[in-house]
């Protein structure tokens, strides 16, 4: 309560700016009481500085080439798209659209809500999307996400680039300031959930006038219109204020959120312990070992300052695409039966990995347990399996980065292969992510046996789980699996009228995996997080964010 | 003396230019697209890709690559890196934190590490002596990521005598990161003015002082020592432009933004640019403190003159 | 260890080394060390003799259990038995060690004889160069090397530690060369080495007979220092993700491995032991230097 006047303060500042921007703008300035209701009537509780584990993000921070958790945490927390995500489970909710209707999963059409600004006093209008869209696709722009918007109507790719070839897409129409149509090229039963993608965002006209090269000046402190804005991106720090003139439905509670930018994150999880950092969505995996971090995390009074949440993500291991005696189908089932998963995730990760029983995260719309029978451990069946295939010759390598920590755990899924199927296994660690990312994609030869994939869904749907990995020549296919069945499965499902048509028909795609196994699931992340005495609460999301909107200070 | 540093200075010119060739050649030998990894777990669009090879004249051959990063040099300007930074600002940031880091391992270099060594080298055989072997012993066997470690678990977060980490780079919080990085070249040092002073304890000229009545602290500080510290001092010169790169490890642990983490980000990243640069740095800087370390060889032993 | 005895002496007249050994075996460190290093020699070379059980062989259902009579030292994070692993684990870490010492001392020595005893151009050059290689970072070198010719788990041991040793050697020597070459200097001017210029004898003469030998203590003194530093550096780049592969089993990987705060503070054993084998045989190699170089060095005596 203390701070309330503050809040208020700013509150009046911003309003008075935001009437003079507006005035001089397009004359539509109804938004004003609107704005400054909604910020001081949904402030949940109010005030306060945090810092948060940050990590240096990997390309400019524009929405259409984030696709990676440093950058993405940030502009998470400073975009607003159509459709929010809800903290708890990712079921999408109406956010900068008052509404998307649809009759026929094809026409689209999008009504913005009134009121809604940038952080520079622009309101947010039907061509910020359109134009932001048209931009992001085109090729010319060499945005890495431009492939998201290949749904849409007029995005032409015939070299297979994923960006579209043209600079504006026929499927996009501004109708009026607050209404843009949508015309997808095939049926998209879940284009609603896919909207809330980063991708989405609208840009302020700011944007289209910075003339330099990738738009790198805008980039640098980039104009958004979520509850946060970004007033300060260095090498070391990214600095968020709360946004005072931020009018929609999801704000912030804190008043500033300072990233921190940590190479190590044993680093941050130790400043954590020791209250000199707020935030850490990262425990590293040593700390888990008999829940050493849940005694560190605990206040003087007795109360945790730890949590958990299941996120959307899977790891798998990728049979490799150039090994033909992994052709069999019966070896990839035998090694796929042949390891205990339970026992994995309880030795290397104190059960804070949840052993996956098929390809899909729970935490997905459209999610169906135990579709991979061949992840329930059974040795003598495995054995049986890899007897009659011939076993495998020389020795079976696993392949992970050594970068990720992710030695451990393939060392124990190998000793329990040789120990169940008396196969020969080594584990070969790369010194990091690029150096095994490049054999992967250039389908390297010596890479035999099978390879670590992670995979953090874009948005919450089963669908984003299945097309981009597993169909024909899809972008993360690594396995190079192709089954025209799996493939006429998908275009039927986005074809469906209703959400649960479409999610039966993913269903049984997911289904056809467990016959070829082009992949073998691991297990389901849950992410574990860690906050200082400062903070009384906070909400992590199933996409591994934090919501800003729910950090209760002590 | 003065044409000795002036033919010292003009060598530097052929040392650049081989250390410059022979660190691009390794950076740009280093394998993985620097595009791998930026996109998450997935690959890069090939627009993408090919925007960003072009965009960073990465689809050139290296010596073209070469040739257009010296000339670049030449007007001062070390390039930009794939975060839209350009070079000399990143190093600007990182390197005086390195370099307080570097202060304070030197410091405990000559205070202890020398300290050590003459205390053990005077009292041979006695306690103090075996003290300072074993000790040095245990911090050269600790591998020096295991050593780091246990600092900040102990000093840091247990005792709470030292901060957790050093993000914002303060001589205070640099202060355990900086004996830890110095902490293996104290154990040589120590060992090195031992062996020496002990040596040079024996040798005829201090036992001629001893003869002639002279005190033994005269004895010792006056000729046994200056010669015992000769190769010490080599070394803790030497060591100045090792620490620089050797921070790596250290500045990962506690979290400080120095040339060492930038090293690890830049190889880890594929970011030639910022890699060339950072090192290029390191060279200059351990030519410079290699003259000076020769000087002062000069001007220590009267035996050794440069013409 | 007469043969160590010899070979070292091996320039110096017979009754020297005789000698030499007279002096040392009356020292009781010596006889500390020169146990230790035969014990741990040993189990390089024929660590069946020590242990029957597989040290690839892991049940995770032991999992960091903790010392006991059917395990004496426990078990690692895999279920590894850590005493068969701590004896096999000698091999790789010995041959990495002495080899990469011994490497650089040749390199670095006979380099650094050359400059400090030639000076002009040739110093200048090869300090220079020395100065090159000295700033380049380790990590840098060894992901490139390691590259460059990758090292996969099915490459044989040897191959391996070449590897290692290469890129060890290759950024390490400008350190025993900088040595090499300031001891060189300092003894250049010597009375003695000035007779035996005077007296005529051959630049290579005065070299091997009069300034290397006196020049050459610091060397062997940091030498064998850095031959337990080198097992520890392989042990950092086995944490830096550019070491020994997973399947060649040795102590830096296994202390790399145990090293996270969490493991050391629910189970201390898995690094305990490791790194009290490294301990111990920097220690014992260390004495080891320090007696013989006492017992050779006529001016000590």
């Amino acid at each position: 309560m203390l701070t309330r006047p503050r809040a208020l303060a700013a509150a009046a500042v911003s309003a008075l700016l935001l009437m003079s921007v507006a005035s001089c703008g397009s004359g539509d300035n109804t938004t004003t009481p609107t704005n400054s209701a909604a910020s001081t009537g949904n402030s949940v509780t109010s005030g306060g500085e945090i810092t948060v584990r940050g990590c240096t993000p990997q390309n400019s921070l524009l929405p259409p080439n984030t696709s990676e958790v440093c950058g993405g945490n940030v502009l998470d927390a400073s975009e607003a798209k159509l459709v929010h995500y809800t903290p708890d489970d990712a079921a999408p909710e109406l956010d900068v659209a008052a509404s998307i209707d649809t009759t026929d999963s094809v026409h689209w059409t999008v009504k913005l809500n009134d009121g809604y600004m940038f952080q520079d006093g622009t309101q947010v209008k039907a061509k910020n999307f359109v134009d932001a869209w048209n931009w992001g696709a085109a090729c010319s722009s060499a945005q890495l996400n431009s492939y998201f918007f290949a749904p849409i109507a007029g995005f032409t790719d015939p070299s297979g680039d994923g960006c579209n070839t043209a600079d504006t897409m026929s499927g996009l129409a501004v109708v009026d300031d607050l209404t843009f149509t949508i015309t997808t090229t095939s049926p998209t039963s879940n284009l609603v959930v896919r909207l809330g993608y980063t991708a989405f965002a609208p840009q302020p006209d700011a944007f289209f006038a910075d003339t330099s090269e990738g738009k790198a000046n805008f980039a640098k402190l980039p104009i958004a219109a979520g509850p946060y804005q970004i007033v300060k991106n260095d090498d070391t720090q990214m600095v968020l204020q709360k946004f005072a003139g931020y009018s929609g439905k999801f704000p912030g509670s804190v008043d500033k959120v300072t990233f921190k930018i940590y190479n190590d994150t044993s680093a941050a999880y130790n400043d954590v312990v020791a209250n000199n950092l707020d935030l850490t969505d990262v425990i590293p995996s040593d700390q888990l070992v008999g829940d050493a971090w849940k005694t560190d995390l605990v206040n003087s009074d007795g109360t945790n300052r730890w949590g958990t949440k299941d996120t959307g993500v899977i790891q798998v291991l990728t049979y490799s695409a150039v090994d033909a005696q992994l052709k069999n189908t019966s070896l990839r089932q035998a090694i796929s039966l042949g390891w205990d998963r339970a026992q994995v995730t309880k030795a290397v990760f104190n059960n804070a990995r949840t052993p996956a029983t098929g390809w899909v995260s729970p935490v997905a719309d459209g999610y169906k347990a135990d579709q991979c029978t061949n992840c329930v451990f059974d040795a003598a069946k495995a054995k049986q399996l890899y007897d009659a295939a011939g076993g495998y010759k020389g020795t079976f390598l696993i392949w992970v980065n050594g970068d990720g920590g992710h030695d451990a755990w393939a060392q124990a899924v190998c000793n329990q292969l040789k120990n169940n199927l008396g196969m020969e296994c080594a584990v070969q660690t790369t010194p990091d992510f690029k150096t095994l990312r490049n054999k992967i994609t250039k389908r390297d030869a010596d890479l035999t046996g099978m390879y670590r994939g992670g995979w953090q869904m874009d948005y919450p749907s089963i669908e984003n789980f299945l097309a981009p990995i597993y169909a024909t020549g899809a972008s993360s296919n690594d396995g190079d699996y192709s089954n025209p069945a799996f493939d006429q499965l998908l275009v039927d499902a986005a074809a469906a009228t209703t959400n649960d048509a479409a999610n039966k028909l993913y269903q049984q795609a997911e289904a056809l995996l467990d016959k070829d196994m082009p992949s073998m699931p691991l297990w389901y992340q849950q992410s574990q997080f860690g906050f200082s005495s400062k903070i009384k609460s906070v909400k992590m999301t199933p996409f591994s964010t934090f919501d800003f909107g729910s950090v209760v200070m002590n | 003396m003065g044409k000795y540093v002036v033919r010292r200075l003009l060598m530097m010119i052929p040392t650049f230019l081989g250390a410059t060739l022979i660190i691009f050649y390794l950076s740009f030998a280093l394998p993985g697209d620097p595009t791998a990894g930026r996109c998450g777990e997935r690959p890069c669009p090939a627009s993408y890709v090919e925007w960003f090879r072009s965009h960073y004249g990465l689809d050139k051959p290296f010596l073209v690559q070469y040739g257009i990063y010296m000339g670049r040099l030449l007007t001062g300007d070390l390039g930009t890196n794939y975060y839209g930074n350009t070079v000399i600002h990143e190093l600007a940031i990182r390197y005086p934190t390195t370099l307080k880091l570097a202060v304070i391992a030197i410091v405990a270099e000559i205070l202890i590490g020398i300290g050590a060594g003459i205390l053990a080298g005077i009292r041979r055989g006695r306690f103090i002596d075996s003290l300072v072997t074993i000790s040095t012993l245990v911090v050269i066997a600790i591998p020096v990521f295991v050593l780091g470690s246990l600092a900040q678990m102990v000093f840091g977060i247990k005792l709470k005598w030292f901060p957790v980490t050093a993000g914002d780079g303060t001589w205070g919080q640099l202060l355990l990161p900086g004996l830890v990085l110095g902490s293996l070249y104290v154990a040589y040092v120590a060992r090195l003015t031992r062996t020496n002073l002990v040596e040079n304890l024996r040798a005829d000229y201090v036992r001629t002082a001893y003869a002639k009545g002279m005190q033994p602290a005269r004895a010792i500080g006056l000729h046994a020592l200056r010669n015992s510290l000769l190769p010490s001092i080599t070394y803790i010169g030497a060591s100045f432009g090792a620490l620089l790169g050797g921070a790596i490890v250290t500045e990962r642990i506690f979290n400080i933004n120095g040339v060492g983490s930038l090293i690890y980000r830049s190889i880890s990243q594929r970011d030639g640019t910022t890699l060339v640069g950072a090192v290029v740095v390191i060279v200059v800087i351990y030519m410079v403190m290699t003259l000076l370390v020769d000087l002062l060889y000069g001007l220590l032993d009267p035996r050794l003159r440069h013409e | 260890m007469s043969e160590i005895v010899t070979t070292t002496a091996a320039e110096r007249p017979r009754s020297l080394g005789a000698d030499a050994w007279d002096v040392m075996r009356r020292r009781p460190l010596f006889w500390v060390a020169a146990v230790l290093v035969v014990l741990f020699v040993a189990m390089a070379i024929a660590p069946e003799l020590f242990t029957t059980k597989d040290p690839r062989s892991c049940d995770l259902a032991f999992s960091r259990q903790l010392p006991s009579a059917g395990a004496i030292f426990g078990y690692d994070f895999q279920g590894c038995d850590i005493f068969a692993r701590t004896v096999y684990g000698a091999r790789a870490s010995i041959l990495v060690g002495i080899f990469t010492a011994l490497a650089a001392a040749l390199l670095g020595g006979l380099l650094g004889t050359l400059a400090g005893y030639l000076g002009g151009a040739v110093d200048a050059v090869l300090s220079r160069i020395a100065d090159i290689f000295f700033s380049i970072p380790l990590l840098l070198g060894a992901i490139v090397v390691g590259s460059v010719v990758p090292l996969s788990p099915n490459s044989p041991l040897w191959r391996c530690v070449i590897q290692i040793v290469l890129v060890l050697v290759l950024f390490g020597w400008p350190n025993t060369f900088r040595l090499m070459r300031g001891s060189v200097m300092q003894v250049k001017p010597n009375e003695y080495v000035q007779a035996a210029r005077a007296l005529g004898a051959n630049p290579f003469r005065v070299t091997t007979s009069h300034i290397v030998p006196n020049a050459l203590t610091p060397l062997i003194v940091v030498s064998t220092i850095d031959l337990g530093s080198y097992i520890a550096t392989e042990a950092t780049l086995s944490f830096l993700g550019v070491g020994l592969p997973g399947t060649i089993v040795s102590w830096g990987r296994d202390i790399s491995a145990a090293s996270g705060i969490g493991y050391i503070r629910n189970a201390p054993h898995m690094l305990l032991f490791p790194a009290a084998a490294l301990c111990l045989t920097v220690l014992a190699f260390i004495i080891l230097g320090e007696v013989v170089r006492d017992a050779l060095d006529p001016k000590l005596r």
